[in-house]
């Protein structure tokens, strides 16, 4: 099966990854992601339903750790790193409305 | 002098600085002076503190003057490729949204060079967020190859290859998700390592693609890659993906040959190569089968299937990896009147056109209607490349392929086609998938003087023969 | 089962409510890495390059969570199974990687029941683990997200262990609803997995709440209230909610399928002004994380250390006392009276005397009960049981047991008890009568009055050694042998 791309799912996709687009961008990003799409579509060509999906090169399983306290980070260092601060804590623009 | 001291492998200038014959710091002045040559053509680093350096190689003198033991890498300058955290460095992935960062931690790798004493000079250049087979993507500067300033160093751990191959450092660090480490090692003439998946921490590594990234080592010889190997393998807490197994001795081994070792020609992946690559391959074939081992052809052509798994993996981990990116708590951040928009400024603003490409099309694969199609096809597929290498290791020892289908190719090139760009790797994303080991080994070089580099994969943990036949082949090509 | 009438959110129409309810694992450290879970500190003083999210850092699994969770899970009947991580993707300023790691088509417990007080089963779809989020404190406009001119964030909470754990849509009302958290908080009080303070969000509860006409079987569509953080505020939002989807239903409205919050000051539900974007999660197995398959012989050995519940000792007490009431039941047994009440049962004393001195006088004991073992419970109890003690005597004993450690024949003794078997009251009471024998004679033919005159002859004279009530039952007993003899 071919997936097609079209603009609208490049606008969504784009929105649900949090980038915004111009116009000149969607229809860019609309060819480059077709071709890699017909690329990918190879997967198709051959009957894999046999083969269980790999999440995971290990086959590990059950690797825990002790619960024991272990000396974090210092905030002065972390707030001085972050873009905005305010006493103590990370700042950000509100959460809700719009400009 | 200086050129003498460039010459000296790790042990060799081990051997000399226990002998008193050269200092660390006369050492240090050494690739200094080198640097001052090289850099202004080849742009590697991203950042560089040789002041830093030189005070570290002096305290190194001094503790040997005292009688004390050093490390294995006393004395040893190398380079990180700029997606492992450092405390003493900025960390960036040559990505515009991490620009001037500073992580309060180092990756568990910085920790163990550190402990071995190397000295690490700076942190090289790379495609932003290692997604890229040329160097091309980083925000910052292209990396030039020293074989050839037109041309590429290849990537994404272009940096570390061409600071090495211009011998600006003994050793690199590089991370390795499709081919980043084997591929710019095969393009600037050195050798790479991609360890099996576990073998080493990931811890400190900014991630592209978790369950295919590893980080190894690059170096000019096998034996100094073999060495840095050594250091920087074996369990860590810090990582619940670091395997159990003890790191393999793989220096003590390195010269014990291939006799009887059986090796399968990977027919299918030699076709997809040039004539010339074809050729440098064929030598190294020779090499083995002059040192006694049993080569035979196979073709795996499952193999073939990887490229289109890997391009839909690689991007849905992604997309989820650098999805922190988001301009709160480090980094860049572009103003919004809401948290979300200015999240969406921020990430706009703050990555390329290609890490914006591999985002969306990770989403797309991920999301509501497409996962089967995509993710869980593209898991399948990994189920068959695995499968057909274990078959293929019933019979052999180890795989030979080329590393990469051409030499290095001009700067603009390809940066134009991502699809054209991406088939770079088709020979060496196949390890990634099934989380083998595989080394990169010069084997020669083109009818422009470029090298070609050759490819041995083998079954997981079997680092030790892979170094074996590395070394055959390069002792049979000198 | 039991006959419980349902109360609907009106006439003719019922609720159909499942419950998720998120509770913080009392850890000593996050999820994933080892910064103190702790409540309460200074802002952004328990945090990490892991709990931050911040680039290169990897996520490790801490070993007691998953112990945690294997316990609530057999608490709660479940079958424990091989587990695996996924990342749930979406961005948001509090959650630091802008994914949560959670668990999704296979957590590590499914397919549990819990057994409610009233003889309801509801049924347990699954209990997960996951990681909790930073906090977010909105600054200007009242502090309130709608209004806020910006927002702060404190990353002490981020990577705090969760388990979720979502019922079946089988709770019918807001009563219902609060009895099964009530129980589920003493299920994961008792195995040690939580601290139960709901006040300082330890237990969150979302609600997702429809009505159906009575008699109807399809779910009708749904809404999702978030972070009931008190008993009250469930019960109150699941009223507010089902009246109000009734009264849509009826006035012919549409029902959308929403998130609301519940307003405690207003006394209302309103819809969460969220952006309308689809959720689309776009969850994959986290590849940073190797599966947890609990080992059988681990899963056993927790099982035998399970604490005992509440329903198993509802069940002992039905097989000796059916009719025992509800109000009764739930009050002996807590965790505080039952050893006392099975060390009664287990020596055999009369059932009902033994919930009624553990529901009576025990109970009022509990802040002092110093040196009142349940063993000396029992000897106290069994004395009243062989006739030798009075009911208030056993009273005054009891109290008197608990201030003072001398063995329970002597405290009898020190008490001037040592006669004070029914018939040694009985035979004192008779040698009081035989001195008044007018009053006597006309207690006997019936005048109460004098009674209170008997009485106090008796207690004058013996009152150290025996109580009114005891005098009172022997004098009553003595009038009516008298009385038998003469007809
Ligand atoms: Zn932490």
């Amino acid at each position: 099966m071919t997936y097609r791309i079209d603009q609208a799912d490049v606008a969504h996709i784009a929105k649900l990854a949090r980038l915004s687009l111009s116009d000149d961008e969607i229809d860019s990003y609309q060819n480059s992601l077709s071709r890699i799409l017909e690329v990918i579509d190879v997967m198709n060509s051959e009957d894999l339903s046999g083969f269980a999906p790999m999440d995971h090169p290990l086959e590990t399983v059950n690797l825990l750790r002790e619960d024991l306290v272990v000396p974090g980070l210092d905030r002065a260092e972390v707030l001085e790193a972050a873009p905005s601060a305010e006493d103590n804590y990370f700042r950000v623009p509100r959460i809700l409305g719009s400009s | 002098m200086n050129d003498e001291i460039l010459d000296w492998g790790i042990r060799e200038l081990q051997r000399r600085l226990e002998s008193a014959e050269v200092s660390a710091v006369e050492v240090l002045e050494a690739y200094q002076e080198q640097i001052a040559i090289q850099e202004p053509e080849v742009d590697a680093f991203l950042s560089l503190d040789l002041e830093a350096a030189r005070r570290r190689a002096s305290y190194q003198d001094e503790r040997r003057a005292r009688g004390e033991r050093l490390g294995r890498l006393a004395g040893v300058p190398v380079v990180l490729k700029d997606n492992l955290c450092t405390i003493n460095f900025p960390t960036t992935a040559a990505s515009k949204i991490l620009d001037g960062w500073v992580p309060p931690y180092n990756a568990t790798v910085v920790d163990r060079l550190d402990e071995e004493d190397a000295i690490v000079l700076g942190k090289t250049n790379l495609d932003e967020f290692a997604m890229g087979s040329s160097t091309e993507n980083s925000a910052f500067k292209i990396t030039r190859n020293p074989h050839d300033l037109d041309r590429v160093p290849g990537g994404s751990s272009g940096g570390s290859a061409a600071a090495v191959a211009s011998r600006m450092a003994l050793a690199g660090l590089g991370s390795d998700t499709g081919g980043s480490i084997r591929q710019p090692a095969a393009l600037t003439g050195i050798v790479g390592l991609k360890p099996t998946y576990g073998r080493v921490s990931r811890y400190g590594l900014l991630a592209f693609a978790s369950s295919l990234d590893q980080i190894g080592p690059l170096a000019a010889s096998v034996e100094d890659t073999a060495l840095v190997a050594e250091c920087i393998m074996g369990h860590d807490p810090r990582d619940a993906t670091s395997l159990q197994e003890a790191p393999p001795q793989l220096l003590g081994s390195l010269s014990q040959g291939v006799q009887g070792i059986r090796i399968g020609v990977v027919t299918n992946l030699i076709e997809a190569a040039n004539p010339e690559v074809q050729a440098g391959v064929e030598a190294a074939i020779q090499a083995l089968a002059r040192a006694g081992a049993i080569v035979e052809e196979v073709a795996l052509k499952e193999l073939a299937y990887g490229l289109a798994a890997y391009y839909v993996v690689a991007p849905a981990e992604a997309s989820s990896n650098l999805a922190r990116y988001d301009g709160v708590r480090y980094g860049l951040r572009e103003p919004g009147v809401t948290v979300e928009e200015m999240m969406i400024a921020t990430r706009t603003k703050g990555f390329g056109p290609e890490v914006k490409r591999r985002i969306m099309l990770g989403t797309y694969a991920l999301s509501a209607g497409y996962y089967d199609a995509f993710y869980v096809t593209a898991q399948r597929v990994r189920t068959f490349v695995r499968e057909a290498f274990a078959r293929a290791y019933v019979s052999f020892d180890l795989l030979i392929a080329p590393t990469s289908p051409t030499t290095a190719f001009r700067i603009g090139e390809r940066s134009n086609d991502p699809v054209e760009m991406y088939r770079s790797d088709v020979c060496t994303i196949p390890s990634n998938l099934s989380g083998d080991p595989a080394i990169s080994v010069p084997a020669g070089v083109d009818a422009d003087g470029l090298p070609i580099g050759v490819q041995l994969l083998g079954p997981a943990l079997s680092e030790q023969v892979l170094f074996r036949a590395a070394f055959v082949i390069e002792e049979g090509l000198h | 089962m039991s006959s419980r009438t349902i109360a609907g959110p009106a006439r003719g129409w019922e609720y159909v409510i499942g419950l998720e309810v998120h509770t913080e694992l009392r850890t000593a450290t996050k999820l994933f890495c080892g910064c103190p879970n702790a409540f309460g500190e200074e802002p952004n003083t328990s945090i990490c390059p892991v709990c931050l999210g911040l680039p290169g850092s990897l996520p490790v699994m801490n070993a007691q969570a998953v112990d945690f969770a294997i316990r609530v899970g057999l608490a709660l009947n479940a079958t424990i199974q091989r587990s695996q991580f996924h990342r749930k993707n979406y961005f948001y300023p509090d959650m630091p990687k802008d994914f949560q790691i959670s668990q999704y088509d296979v957590p590590i417990n499914a397919n549990g029941h819990l057994e409610l007080p009233s003889g309801a089963v509801i049924g347990i779809e699954r209990a997960h683990l996951e990681e909790d989020t930073g906090k977010l404190v909105h600054r200007g406009g009242g502090g309130r997200i709608e209004s806020a001119e910006y927002s702060l964030i404190d990353y002490n909470r981020s990577g705090v262990p969760l388990l979720e754990i979502v019922s079946a849509p089988d709770i019918r009302d807001p009563e219902e609803a609060k009895e099964y958290v009530a129980e589920l908080r003493s299920i994961l009080v008792a195995v040690g997995a939580s601290d139960g303070r709901m006040e300082e969000g330890s237990l969150r509860v979302d609600a997702n709440v429809s009505v159906r006409p009575v008699g109807e079987t399809q779910m009708r569509t749904r809404v999702e209230i978030k972070n009931l953080n008190s008993l009250r505020s469930l019960t109150r939002a699941l009223e507010f909610e089902g009246r109000r989807q009734v009264q849509l239903y009826e006035d012919g409205e549409a029902m959308l399928q929403q998130t609301r919050f519940w307003d405690e000051a207003r006394a209302v539900t309103g819809a969460l002004r969220l952006k309308e974007e689809a959720n689309d999660y776009r969850y994959f197995p986290e590849p940073d994380l190797p599966p947890v398959a609990p080992d059988p012989l681990v899963i056993e050995a927790r099982r035998s250390e399970l604490p005992e519940f509440l329903s198993t000792r509802r069940a002992q007490l039905a097989d000796v006392l059916p009719e025992l009431s509800r109000d009764l039941r739930e009050t002996v047994i807590t965790d505080e009276c039952w050893p006392y009440l099975r060390a009664a049962l287990d020596a055999n004393i009369t059932p009902h005397r033994a919930v009624a001195r553990c529901a009576n006088e025990l109970v009022a004991l509990l802040d002092e009960i110093g040196a009142l073992s349940p063993s000396r419970f029992v000897e106290v109890l069994a004395l009243e049981d062989e006739g030798k003690l009075g009911a208030s005597q056993v009273k005054v004993l009891l109290r008197e047991a608990c201030l003072d450690p001398l063995a329970i024949p002597e405290l009898v003794a020190k008490l001037g008890f040592t006669a004070s078997d029914a018939d040694a009251v009985k035979a004192m009471v008779a040698e009081v009568v035989a001195s008044c024998t007018q009053e006597w004679s006309r207690y006997l033919a019936g005048d109460e009055k004098v009674a209170g005159f008997l009485l106090g002859q008796v207690m004058r004279r013996y009152g150290r050694q025996i109580s009114g009530s005891d005098a009172r039952q022997a004098l009553t007993r003595l009038a009516e042998e008298a009385r038998a003899e003469s007809s």
